[in-house]
Protein backbone atom coordinates (compact mmCIF):
# COMPACT_ATOMS: atom_id res chain seq x y z
CA UNK A 1 0.00 0.00 0.00
CA UNK A 2 1.47 3.31 -1.09
CA UNK A 3 1.47 6.06 1.15
CA UNK A 4 0.96 9.04 -1.11
CA UNK A 5 -2.75 9.92 -1.37
CA UNK A 6 -4.43 7.82 -4.49
CA UNK A 7 -7.54 9.56 -4.18
CA UNK A 8 -7.27 13.40 -2.57
CA UNK A 9 -10.27 15.51 -2.09
CA UNK A 10 -9.34 19.19 -0.54
CA UNK A 11 -12.14 21.75 0.63
CA UNK A 12 -14.62 20.12 -1.37
CA UNK A 13 -17.72 22.49 -0.92
CA UNK A 14 -21.11 21.62 -2.66
CA UNK A 15 -24.45 23.42 -3.28
CA UNK A 16 -28.02 21.62 -4.05
CA UNK A 17 -29.78 24.91 -6.11
CA UNK A 18 -28.32 27.44 -3.35
CA UNK A 19 -28.67 25.17 -0.22
CA UNK A 20 -24.97 25.00 0.58
CA UNK A 21 -24.44 21.54 1.79
CA UNK A 22 -20.53 20.75 2.00
CA UNK A 23 -18.55 22.97 3.76
CA UNK A 24 -15.06 21.96 3.04
CA UNK A 25 -14.23 18.27 3.02
CA UNK A 26 -11.34 17.07 3.51
CA UNK A 27 -10.40 13.29 2.33
CA UNK A 28 -7.10 11.32 1.83
CA UNK A 29 -7.48 7.87 0.24
CA UNK A 30 -4.54 5.86 -0.20
CA UNK A 31 -3.74 3.17 -3.15
CA UNK A 32 -6.23 -0.24 -2.24
CA UNK A 33 -7.46 1.46 0.94
CA UNK A 34 -11.11 1.37 2.20
CA UNK A 35 -12.10 4.25 3.93
CA UNK A 36 -16.09 4.47 5.50
CA UNK A 37 -17.73 7.60 5.95
CA UNK A 38 -19.65 7.93 8.98
CA UNK A 39 -21.90 10.93 10.17
CA UNK A 40 -25.66 11.05 10.87
CA UNK A 41 -28.56 10.90 8.15
CA UNK A 42 -28.05 14.72 6.21
CA UNK A 43 -24.60 14.59 7.24
CA UNK A 44 -23.56 15.07 3.77
CA UNK A 45 -21.97 11.22 3.25
CA UNK A 46 -23.90 10.85 0.00
CA UNK A 47 -23.49 14.01 -0.88
CA UNK A 48 -19.60 13.77 -0.43
CA UNK A 49 -20.00 10.49 -2.71
CA UNK A 50 -21.94 12.45 -5.43
CA UNK A 51 -19.94 15.29 -5.35
CA UNK A 52 -16.65 13.61 -5.65
CA UNK A 53 -17.89 11.54 -8.52
CA UNK A 54 -19.45 14.77 -10.35
CA UNK A 55 -23.13 13.88 -10.14
CA UNK A 56 -23.67 17.23 -8.31
CA UNK A 57 -22.04 19.69 -10.56
CA UNK A 58 -22.63 23.19 -8.61
CA UNK A 59 -18.90 22.06 -6.43
CA UNK A 60 -15.92 24.04 -5.38
CA UNK A 61 -12.51 23.05 -4.06
CA UNK A 62 -10.26 20.16 -5.69
CA UNK A 63 -10.65 16.34 -6.56
CA UNK A 64 -7.67 14.69 -7.53
CA UNK A 65 -7.85 10.80 -8.96
CA UNK A 66 -3.89 9.51 -9.28
CA UNK A 67 -2.82 13.92 -9.02
CA UNK A 68 -5.16 14.44 -11.73
CA UNK A 69 -7.72 16.66 -11.54
CA UNK A 70 -11.13 16.01 -11.99
CA UNK A 71 -13.37 18.71 -10.56
CA UNK A 72 -13.47 20.45 -14.03
CA UNK A 73 -14.06 17.10 -16.20
CA UNK A 74 -17.70 15.95 -17.66
CA UNK A 75 -18.94 13.05 -15.89
CA UNK A 76 -18.18 10.62 -18.00
CA UNK A 77 -14.48 11.92 -18.35
CA UNK A 78 -14.33 11.15 -14.22
CA UNK A 79 -15.75 7.47 -14.98
CA UNK A 80 -13.00 7.02 -17.88
CA UNK A 81 -10.20 8.37 -15.07
CA UNK A 82 -10.84 5.11 -12.87
CA UNK A 83 -13.92 6.11 -10.56
CA UNK A 84 -16.83 3.86 -10.68
CA UNK A 85 -20.22 4.92 -8.40
CA UNK A 86 -22.38 2.47 -7.20
CA UNK A 87 -25.45 4.55 -5.50
CA UNK A 88 -27.66 3.81 -2.68
CA UNK A 89 -30.42 2.64 -5.14
CA UNK A 90 -28.76 0.86 -7.09
CA UNK A 91 -29.27 2.23 -10.87
CA UNK A 92 -30.33 -0.85 -12.19
CA UNK A 93 -32.04 -0.52 -15.68
CA UNK A 94 -35.32 -1.79 -15.80
CA UNK A 95 -35.77 -2.37 -19.61
CA UNK A 96 -32.69 -4.17 -19.54
CA UNK A 97 -32.12 -7.67 -18.58
CA UNK A 98 -29.12 -8.92 -15.72
CA UNK A 99 -26.95 -9.96 -18.39
CA UNK A 100 -27.47 -6.07 -20.54
CA UNK A 101 -27.02 -4.86 -17.37
CA UNK A 102 -24.00 -6.51 -16.35
CA UNK A 103 -22.51 -5.58 -20.22
CA UNK A 104 -23.71 -2.15 -19.82
CA UNK A 105 -20.67 -0.28 -18.58
CA UNK A 106 -18.15 0.12 -21.15
CA UNK A 107 -14.70 -0.95 -20.41
CA UNK A 108 -12.44 2.33 -19.14
CA UNK A 109 -9.23 0.43 -18.34
CA UNK A 110 -7.51 -2.78 -18.88
CA UNK A 111 -7.21 -5.47 -16.02
CA UNK A 112 -11.68 -5.46 -14.79
CA UNK A 113 -13.02 -8.83 -14.18
CA UNK A 114 -14.12 -10.77 -17.05
CA UNK A 115 -17.43 -12.25 -17.65
CA UNK A 116 -16.79 -15.26 -15.98
CA UNK A 117 -15.21 -13.99 -13.11
CA UNK A 118 -17.73 -12.04 -12.05
CA UNK A 119 -20.07 -14.73 -12.53
CA UNK A 120 -17.98 -17.21 -10.39
CA UNK A 121 -18.24 -14.66 -7.88
CA UNK A 122 -21.77 -14.02 -7.82
CA UNK A 123 -23.38 -17.49 -8.84
CA UNK A 124 -27.29 -15.52 -8.47
CA UNK A 125 -26.68 -13.50 -11.53
CA UNK A 126 -25.25 -16.19 -13.46
CA UNK A 127 -28.89 -18.15 -12.84
CA UNK A 128 -30.92 -15.19 -13.65
CA UNK A 129 -28.97 -13.59 -16.41
CA UNK A 130 -32.19 -13.34 -18.41
CA UNK A 131 -34.18 -11.91 -15.80
CA UNK A 132 -35.29 -8.07 -16.25
CA UNK A 133 -32.44 -6.09 -14.15
CA UNK A 134 -35.55 -5.25 -11.20
CA UNK A 135 -37.18 -8.07 -10.86
CA UNK A 136 -34.58 -9.48 -9.27
CA UNK A 137 -34.21 -9.10 -5.47
CA UNK A 138 -32.62 -6.24 -3.22
CA UNK A 139 -29.69 -8.03 -2.52
CA UNK A 140 -29.20 -9.22 -5.22
CA UNK A 141 -29.42 -5.95 -7.13
CA UNK A 142 -27.06 -4.79 -4.66
CA UNK A 143 -24.86 -7.22 -5.95
CA UNK A 144 -25.78 -6.47 -9.74
CA UNK A 145 -24.65 -3.06 -8.98
CA UNK A 146 -21.37 -3.90 -7.87
CA UNK A 147 -20.84 -6.55 -10.44
CA UNK A 148 -20.89 -4.77 -13.32
CA UNK A 149 -18.78 -2.04 -12.18
CA UNK A 150 -16.26 -4.45 -11.24
CA UNK A 151 -15.71 -5.41 -15.36
CA UNK A 152 -15.28 -1.98 -16.68
CA UNK A 153 -11.36 -1.69 -14.83
CA UNK A 154 -11.95 0.90 -12.89
CA UNK A 155 -9.46 1.07 -9.47
CA UNK A 156 -11.85 3.30 -7.28
CA UNK A 157 -15.23 1.70 -6.10
CA UNK A 158 -17.47 4.58 -4.49
CA UNK A 159 -20.12 2.99 -2.49
CA UNK A 160 -23.44 4.21 -1.05
CA UNK A 161 -24.68 2.53 1.47
CA UNK A 162 -24.22 -1.04 -0.02
CA UNK A 163 -26.18 -2.95 2.85
CA UNK A 164 -29.35 -1.19 2.69
CA UNK A 165 -32.53 -2.58 4.01
CA UNK A 166 -30.83 -6.05 2.82
CA UNK A 167 -30.86 -8.92 4.91
CA UNK A 168 -28.06 -10.30 7.32
CA UNK A 169 -27.15 -13.22 5.00
CA UNK A 170 -26.82 -11.12 2.31
CA UNK A 171 -25.10 -8.48 3.76
CA UNK A 172 -22.39 -11.10 5.21
CA UNK A 173 -22.09 -12.02 1.26
CA UNK A 174 -21.41 -8.29 0.02
CA UNK A 175 -18.91 -8.29 2.94
CA UNK A 176 -17.25 -11.06 1.38
CA UNK A 177 -17.42 -9.30 -1.92
CA UNK A 178 -15.52 -6.36 -0.63
CA UNK A 179 -12.72 -8.13 1.35
CA UNK A 180 -12.61 -9.99 -2.10
CA UNK A 181 -11.87 -6.79 -3.95
CA UNK A 182 -10.28 -5.57 -1.40
CA UNK A 183 -7.71 -8.24 -2.10
CA UNK A 184 -7.59 -7.64 -5.86
CA UNK A 185 -6.44 -3.88 -4.78
CA UNK A 186 -9.10 -1.88 -5.10
CA UNK A 187 -9.53 1.46 -3.61
CA UNK A 188 -12.95 1.66 -1.92
CA UNK A 189 -14.91 4.88 -0.12
CA UNK A 190 -17.96 3.58 1.15
CA UNK A 191 -20.88 5.28 3.56
CA UNK A 192 -22.04 2.78 5.66
CA UNK A 193 -24.57 2.78 8.18
CA UNK A 194 -23.80 -0.91 9.55
CA UNK A 195 -20.85 -0.72 12.24
CA UNK A 196 -20.24 -4.32 12.28
CA UNK A 197 -19.77 -4.27 8.39
CA UNK A 198 -17.77 -1.31 8.25
CA UNK A 199 -15.15 -2.69 10.81
CA UNK A 200 -15.04 -5.91 8.72
CA UNK A 201 -14.00 -4.04 5.66
CA UNK A 202 -12.65 -0.78 6.46
CA UNK A 203 -8.93 0.53 6.78
CA UNK A 204 -9.69 3.93 8.28
CA UNK A 205 -13.02 5.81 9.08
CA UNK A 206 -14.09 9.26 8.75
CA UNK A 207 -16.42 11.11 10.62
CA UNK A 208 -18.63 13.84 9.02
CA UNK A 209 -20.74 16.27 10.59
CA UNK A 210 -22.86 18.83 8.84
CA UNK A 211 -21.29 18.89 5.84
CA UNK A 212 -17.59 18.68 7.15
CA UNK A 213 -15.29 16.32 8.19
CA UNK A 214 -15.05 16.19 12.23
CA UNK A 215 -12.47 13.19 12.76
CA UNK A 216 -10.76 10.21 11.29
CA UNK A 217 -9.15 7.15 12.87
CA UNK A 218 -7.50 3.91 12.04
CA UNK A 219 -10.63 0.89 11.75
CA UNK A 220 -8.72 -0.80 14.94
CA UNK A 221 -9.82 1.67 16.92
CA UNK A 222 -13.61 1.44 16.15
CA UNK A 223 -14.44 -0.66 19.13
CA UNK A 224 -12.28 1.72 21.73
CA UNK A 225 -14.49 4.55 20.56
CA UNK A 226 -17.77 3.10 20.41
CA UNK A 227 -19.34 5.28 23.02
CA UNK A 228 -17.88 8.54 21.54
CA UNK A 229 -19.24 7.84 18.37
CA UNK A 230 -22.53 6.54 19.38
CA UNK A 231 -22.54 10.38 21.24
CA UNK A 232 -21.93 11.83 17.90
CA UNK A 233 -24.04 9.86 15.70
CA UNK A 234 -26.96 10.04 17.76
CA UNK A 235 -27.21 5.72 17.81
CA UNK B 1 -68.37 -8.68 -58.89
CA UNK B 2 -66.82 -10.29 -55.23
CA UNK B 3 -67.65 -8.34 -52.39
CA UNK B 4 -66.66 -8.34 -48.86
CA UNK B 5 -68.92 -7.23 -46.38
CA UNK B 6 -70.78 -5.85 -48.98
CA UNK B 7 -67.80 -3.51 -50.16
CA UNK B 8 -66.67 -4.90 -53.17
CA UNK B 9 -63.25 -6.10 -52.84
CA UNK B 10 -61.16 -3.85 -54.96
CA UNK B 11 -62.02 -1.30 -53.35
CA UNK B 12 -61.75 -2.86 -49.96
CA UNK B 13 -58.09 -4.06 -51.39
CA UNK B 14 -57.62 -0.44 -52.73
CA UNK B 15 -57.91 1.21 -49.22
CA UNK B 16 -55.93 -1.21 -47.32
CA UNK B 17 -52.99 -0.81 -49.50
CA UNK B 18 -53.58 2.95 -49.27
CA UNK B 19 -53.92 2.63 -44.90
CA UNK B 20 -50.83 0.46 -44.99
CA UNK B 21 -48.85 3.26 -47.14
CA UNK B 22 -50.53 6.09 -44.19
CA UNK B 23 -49.33 3.85 -41.13
CA UNK B 24 -45.70 3.31 -42.86
CA UNK B 25 -45.27 7.37 -42.77
CA UNK B 26 -46.97 7.19 -38.97
CA UNK B 27 -45.01 4.29 -38.18
CA UNK B 28 -41.43 6.35 -39.36
CA UNK B 29 -42.55 9.46 -38.04
CA UNK B 30 -43.92 8.19 -34.40
CA UNK B 31 -40.46 5.71 -34.28
CA UNK B 32 -38.32 8.79 -34.48
CA UNK B 33 -40.65 11.14 -31.98
CA UNK B 34 -40.73 8.07 -29.58
CA UNK B 35 -36.48 8.08 -29.96
CA UNK B 36 -36.62 11.71 -29.44
CA UNK B 37 -39.14 11.84 -26.65
CA UNK B 38 -37.69 8.69 -24.95
CA UNK B 39 -34.29 10.37 -24.43
CA UNK B 40 -34.30 13.90 -24.91
CA UNK B 41 -38.03 14.47 -23.23
CA UNK B 42 -37.92 16.89 -25.88
CA UNK B 43 -41.26 16.56 -27.74
CA UNK B 44 -40.44 17.22 -31.10
CA UNK B 45 -43.26 19.74 -33.07
CA UNK B 46 -40.29 20.35 -35.44
CA UNK B 47 -40.73 16.76 -36.70
CA UNK B 48 -43.15 17.61 -39.35
CA UNK B 49 -41.16 20.24 -40.54
CA UNK B 50 -38.39 17.37 -40.89
CA UNK B 51 -40.01 15.34 -43.00
CA UNK B 52 -41.20 18.22 -45.04
CA UNK B 53 -37.74 19.41 -45.57
CA UNK B 54 -36.44 15.83 -46.31
CA UNK B 55 -38.71 15.62 -49.19
CA UNK B 56 -37.23 19.57 -50.41
CA UNK B 57 -34.15 18.80 -49.76
CA UNK B 58 -34.32 15.67 -52.63
CA UNK B 59 -36.55 17.77 -55.21
CA UNK B 60 -34.02 20.25 -54.70
CA UNK B 61 -31.11 17.85 -55.12
CA UNK B 62 -32.75 16.80 -57.88
CA UNK B 63 -33.56 20.09 -59.29
CA UNK B 64 -30.48 22.06 -59.11
CA UNK B 65 -27.69 18.89 -58.49
CA UNK B 66 -29.01 16.58 -60.93
CA UNK B 67 -29.48 13.87 -57.88
CA UNK B 68 -31.45 11.30 -58.13
CA UNK B 69 -33.92 9.54 -56.37
CA UNK B 70 -31.56 6.62 -54.88
CA UNK B 71 -28.62 8.70 -53.84
CA UNK B 72 -31.20 11.60 -52.15
CA UNK B 73 -32.72 8.55 -50.46
CA UNK B 74 -29.41 8.79 -48.69
CA UNK B 75 -28.10 11.87 -48.82
CA UNK B 76 -31.61 13.95 -48.07
CA UNK B 77 -31.48 12.44 -44.89
CA UNK B 78 -28.29 12.62 -43.71
CA UNK B 79 -28.57 16.11 -44.78
CA UNK B 80 -32.18 16.65 -42.42
CA UNK B 81 -30.18 14.86 -39.49
CA UNK B 82 -27.04 17.11 -39.64
CA UNK B 83 -29.48 20.58 -39.55
CA UNK B 84 -31.06 18.48 -36.52
CA UNK B 85 -27.90 18.27 -34.89
CA UNK B 86 -26.76 21.96 -35.33
CA UNK B 87 -30.12 22.54 -34.01
CA UNK B 88 -29.79 20.02 -30.87
CA UNK B 89 -26.36 21.66 -29.89
CA UNK B 90 -27.13 25.39 -30.37
CA UNK B 91 -30.08 25.27 -29.09
CA UNK B 92 -32.27 22.43 -27.61
CA UNK B 93 -29.45 21.59 -25.36
CA UNK B 94 -29.93 24.31 -23.31
CA UNK B 95 -34.02 22.95 -22.44
CA UNK B 96 -32.92 19.64 -20.88
CA UNK B 97 -34.16 19.53 -17.36
CA UNK B 98 -36.53 22.15 -17.95
CA UNK B 99 -40.38 21.33 -18.17
CA UNK B 100 -40.92 19.74 -21.45
CA UNK B 101 -43.51 22.55 -22.13
CA UNK B 102 -39.91 24.73 -23.29
CA UNK B 103 -38.82 22.21 -25.82
CA UNK B 104 -42.42 21.69 -27.13
CA UNK B 105 -42.63 25.63 -27.64
CA UNK B 106 -38.76 26.31 -28.88
CA UNK B 107 -39.70 23.25 -31.73
CA UNK B 108 -42.91 24.67 -32.63
CA UNK B 109 -41.76 27.96 -33.06
CA UNK B 110 -38.97 26.25 -35.35
CA UNK B 111 -41.26 24.00 -37.40
CA UNK B 112 -43.17 27.56 -37.72
CA UNK B 113 -39.86 29.54 -39.39
CA UNK B 114 -38.90 26.57 -41.65
CA UNK B 115 -42.60 26.17 -42.99
CA UNK B 116 -42.75 30.08 -42.91
CA UNK B 117 -39.68 30.16 -45.18
CA UNK B 118 -40.42 27.42 -47.70
CA UNK B 119 -43.77 28.98 -48.02
CA UNK B 120 -41.97 32.17 -48.97
CA UNK B 121 -39.20 30.59 -51.55
CA UNK B 122 -42.12 27.90 -53.02
CA UNK B 123 -45.92 28.78 -52.38
CA UNK B 124 -47.88 26.41 -51.06
CA UNK B 125 -48.52 24.29 -54.34
CA UNK B 126 -47.04 20.74 -54.28
CA UNK B 127 -43.90 20.19 -56.65
CA UNK B 128 -43.74 17.13 -58.33
CA UNK B 129 -40.82 14.52 -57.54
CA UNK B 130 -41.40 11.46 -60.03
CA UNK B 131 -40.71 7.86 -58.91
CA UNK B 132 -37.64 6.57 -59.75
CA UNK B 133 -37.94 4.35 -63.45
CA UNK B 134 -37.33 1.28 -61.41
CA UNK B 135 -40.71 1.52 -59.85
CA UNK B 136 -42.85 3.19 -62.06
CA UNK B 137 -46.11 1.22 -63.15
CA UNK B 138 -47.79 -1.28 -61.40
CA UNK B 139 -48.30 -5.05 -60.83
CA UNK B 140 -51.70 -6.74 -61.58
CA UNK B 141 -51.54 -9.22 -58.36
CA UNK B 142 -55.00 -11.10 -59.58
CA UNK B 143 -57.50 -9.90 -56.94
CA UNK B 144 -55.82 -5.96 -56.87
CA UNK B 145 -54.17 -3.72 -59.09
CA UNK B 146 -50.72 -2.72 -56.87
CA UNK B 147 -48.86 0.43 -58.14
CA UNK B 148 -44.78 -0.37 -57.40
CA UNK B 149 -43.92 2.01 -56.00
CA UNK B 150 -46.02 2.24 -53.20
CA UNK B 151 -45.59 -1.39 -52.47
CA UNK B 152 -41.76 -0.32 -52.43
CA UNK B 153 -42.98 2.18 -49.46
CA UNK B 154 -43.89 -0.47 -47.99
CA UNK B 155 -41.60 -2.74 -47.73
CA UNK B 156 -39.06 0.31 -47.55
CA UNK B 157 -40.58 1.57 -44.15
CA UNK B 158 -41.38 -2.11 -43.07
CA UNK B 159 -37.23 -2.43 -43.39
CA UNK B 160 -36.39 0.66 -41.43
CA UNK B 161 -38.73 0.05 -38.68
CA UNK B 162 -37.49 -3.02 -37.87
CA UNK B 163 -33.69 -2.26 -38.94
CA UNK B 164 -34.37 0.86 -36.08
CA UNK B 165 -35.96 -1.55 -33.34
CA UNK B 166 -33.11 -4.06 -33.99
CA UNK B 167 -30.39 -0.83 -33.63
CA UNK B 168 -32.29 -0.04 -30.68
CA UNK B 169 -33.08 -3.75 -29.19
CA UNK B 170 -29.94 -5.65 -30.17
CA UNK B 171 -27.04 -3.77 -29.99
CA UNK B 172 -24.61 -2.29 -27.71
CA UNK B 173 -25.58 1.59 -28.73
CA UNK B 174 -29.57 0.57 -28.12
CA UNK B 175 -28.51 -0.49 -24.89
CA UNK B 176 -27.23 2.48 -23.96
CA UNK B 177 -29.98 4.19 -25.62
CA UNK B 178 -32.53 2.50 -23.30
CA UNK B 179 -30.48 2.60 -20.45
CA UNK B 180 -30.28 6.37 -21.00
CA UNK B 181 -34.07 6.91 -21.06
CA UNK B 182 -34.35 4.85 -17.68
CA UNK B 183 -31.87 7.23 -15.90
CA UNK B 184 -28.90 9.20 -18.03
CA UNK B 185 -27.21 10.60 -15.13
CA UNK B 186 -26.16 6.58 -13.93
CA UNK B 187 -25.02 6.03 -17.83
CA UNK B 188 -22.57 8.17 -18.05
CA UNK B 189 -21.65 7.81 -14.70
CA UNK B 190 -20.15 5.16 -16.58
CA UNK B 191 -18.16 6.53 -18.69
CA UNK B 192 -20.67 6.79 -21.54
CA UNK B 193 -20.31 10.18 -23.97
CA UNK B 194 -24.51 10.58 -23.11
CA UNK B 195 -24.25 14.41 -24.40
CA UNK B 196 -23.15 13.01 -27.67
CA UNK B 197 -25.88 10.37 -27.19
CA UNK B 198 -28.54 13.06 -26.99
CA UNK B 199 -27.17 14.56 -30.19
CA UNK B 200 -27.32 11.30 -31.96
CA UNK B 201 -30.97 10.45 -30.65
CA UNK B 202 -32.13 13.63 -31.92
CA UNK B 203 -29.78 13.39 -35.66
CA UNK B 204 -31.42 9.40 -35.60
CA UNK B 205 -35.03 10.83 -34.64
CA UNK B 206 -34.87 13.79 -37.80
CA UNK B 207 -32.87 11.97 -40.21
CA UNK B 208 -35.84 9.00 -39.78
CA UNK B 209 -38.44 11.82 -40.36
CA UNK B 210 -36.54 13.21 -43.23
CA UNK B 211 -36.25 9.69 -44.76
CA UNK B 212 -40.26 9.37 -44.89
CA UNK B 213 -40.20 12.52 -46.57
CA UNK B 214 -38.33 11.28 -49.35
CA UNK B 215 -39.89 8.31 -49.51
CA UNK B 216 -43.29 10.08 -49.65
CA UNK B 217 -41.91 12.64 -52.25
CA UNK B 218 -43.00 10.48 -55.07
CA UNK B 219 -46.52 10.07 -53.54
CA UNK B 220 -47.91 13.55 -52.41
CA UNK B 221 -45.50 15.49 -53.80
CA UNK B 222 -43.55 18.13 -52.17
CA UNK B 223 -45.23 20.74 -50.22
CA UNK B 224 -44.10 22.94 -47.73
CA UNK B 225 -47.51 22.17 -45.49
CA UNK B 226 -46.86 18.78 -45.82
CA UNK B 227 -45.82 17.98 -42.61
CA UNK B 228 -47.78 19.80 -40.46
CA UNK B 229 -51.12 18.35 -42.44
CA UNK B 230 -49.55 14.95 -41.60
CA UNK B 231 -47.59 15.91 -37.52
CA UNK B 232 -51.18 16.25 -36.14
CA UNK B 233 -52.52 12.58 -36.75
CA UNK B 234 -48.69 11.25 -36.18
CA UNK B 235 -48.56 12.72 -32.42
CA UNK B 236 -51.80 11.11 -32.02
CA UNK B 237 -50.26 7.88 -32.84
CA UNK B 238 -47.97 8.79 -30.37
CA UNK B 239 -50.10 9.20 -27.80
CA UNK B 240 -51.67 6.00 -28.63
CA UNK B 241 -48.67 3.66 -28.74
CA UNK B 242 -47.14 5.46 -25.38
CA UNK B 243 -44.77 8.12 -25.85
CA UNK B 244 -41.13 7.00 -25.72
CA UNK B 245 -42.38 3.35 -26.88
CA UNK B 246 -40.36 2.41 -30.06
CA UNK B 247 -42.10 -1.17 -30.51
CA UNK B 248 -45.23 1.08 -29.65
CA UNK B 249 -44.65 3.50 -31.97
CA UNK B 250 -44.26 1.19 -34.85
CA UNK B 251 -47.05 -1.39 -34.56
CA UNK B 252 -49.38 1.64 -33.51
CA UNK B 253 -48.67 3.72 -37.02
CA UNK B 254 -49.24 0.64 -38.97
CA UNK B 255 -52.54 -0.32 -36.76
CA UNK B 256 -53.83 3.22 -37.11
CA UNK B 257 -53.20 3.10 -40.58
CA UNK B 258 -55.18 0.18 -41.61
CA UNK B 259 -57.40 1.38 -39.38
CA UNK B 260 -58.27 4.74 -40.78
CA UNK B 261 -58.32 2.85 -44.58
CA UNK B 262 -60.97 0.39 -43.38
CA UNK B 263 -63.02 3.42 -42.39
CA UNK B 264 -62.79 4.95 -45.47
CA UNK B 265 -64.46 1.91 -47.13
CA UNK B 266 -66.98 1.20 -44.05
CA UNK B 267 -67.99 4.32 -42.86
CA UNK B 268 -65.92 7.50 -44.91
CA UNK B 269 -67.54 10.30 -43.15
CA UNK B 270 -65.48 9.02 -40.08
CA UNK B 271 -62.32 8.45 -41.60
CA UNK B 272 -60.56 11.88 -40.73
CA UNK B 273 -61.76 11.51 -36.30
CA UNK B 274 -61.07 8.05 -36.26
CA UNK B 275 -57.68 8.15 -35.04
CA UNK B 276 -58.44 10.60 -32.99
CA UNK B 277 -61.28 9.16 -31.49
CA UNK B 278 -59.19 6.30 -30.60
CA UNK B 279 -56.91 8.32 -28.71
CA UNK B 280 -59.39 9.49 -26.56
CA UNK B 281 -60.52 6.62 -25.56
CA UNK B 282 -57.03 5.33 -24.99
CA UNK B 283 -56.14 8.17 -22.87
CA UNK B 284 -59.19 7.28 -21.06
CA UNK B 285 -58.42 3.32 -20.33
CA UNK B 286 -54.94 3.34 -20.44
CA UNK B 287 -53.59 6.89 -20.39
CA UNK B 288 -49.61 5.60 -20.49
CA UNK B 289 -50.50 4.45 -23.75
CA UNK B 290 -51.14 0.75 -25.19
CA UNK B 291 -47.52 -0.14 -25.04
CA UNK B 292 -46.40 2.69 -22.70
CA UNK B 293 -45.07 1.89 -18.19
CA UNK B 294 -47.98 3.25 -16.31
CA UNK B 295 -45.83 5.78 -14.57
Amino acid sequence: MSEAPYLEVRGLQAWYGESHVLHGVDLDIREGETVALLGRNGAGKTTTLRAVMGILRKREGAIRLKGQDLLRKPLHHVARAGLGYVPEERGIFASLTVAENLLLPPKVAEGGMSVDEIYALFPNLHERRTSQGTKLSGGEQQMLAIARILRTGVTTLLLDEPTEGLAPVIVQRIGDVLVELKKRGMTILLVEQNFRFARKVADRFYLMEDGRMVGSFPGHELDARMGELQEVLGV
Amino acid sequence: MNTIFGVPAPALYGQVLLGLINGSFYAMLSLGLAVIFGLLRIINFAHGAQYMLGAFVAYLLLFYGGVAYWPALILAPVIVAGVAIVIERTMLRRLYGLDPLYGLLLTFGLALIIEGLFRYWFGTSGKPYAPPAALTGGVNLGFMFLPIYRGWVVVASLAVCIGTWLLIEKTRLGAYLRAATENPVMVQAFGVNVPLLLTLAYGLGAGLAGLAGVLAAPIYQVSPLMGSNLIIVVFAVVVVGGMGSILGAILTGYMLGLLEGLTKVFYPEASNIVIFVIMAVVLLIRPAGLFGREA
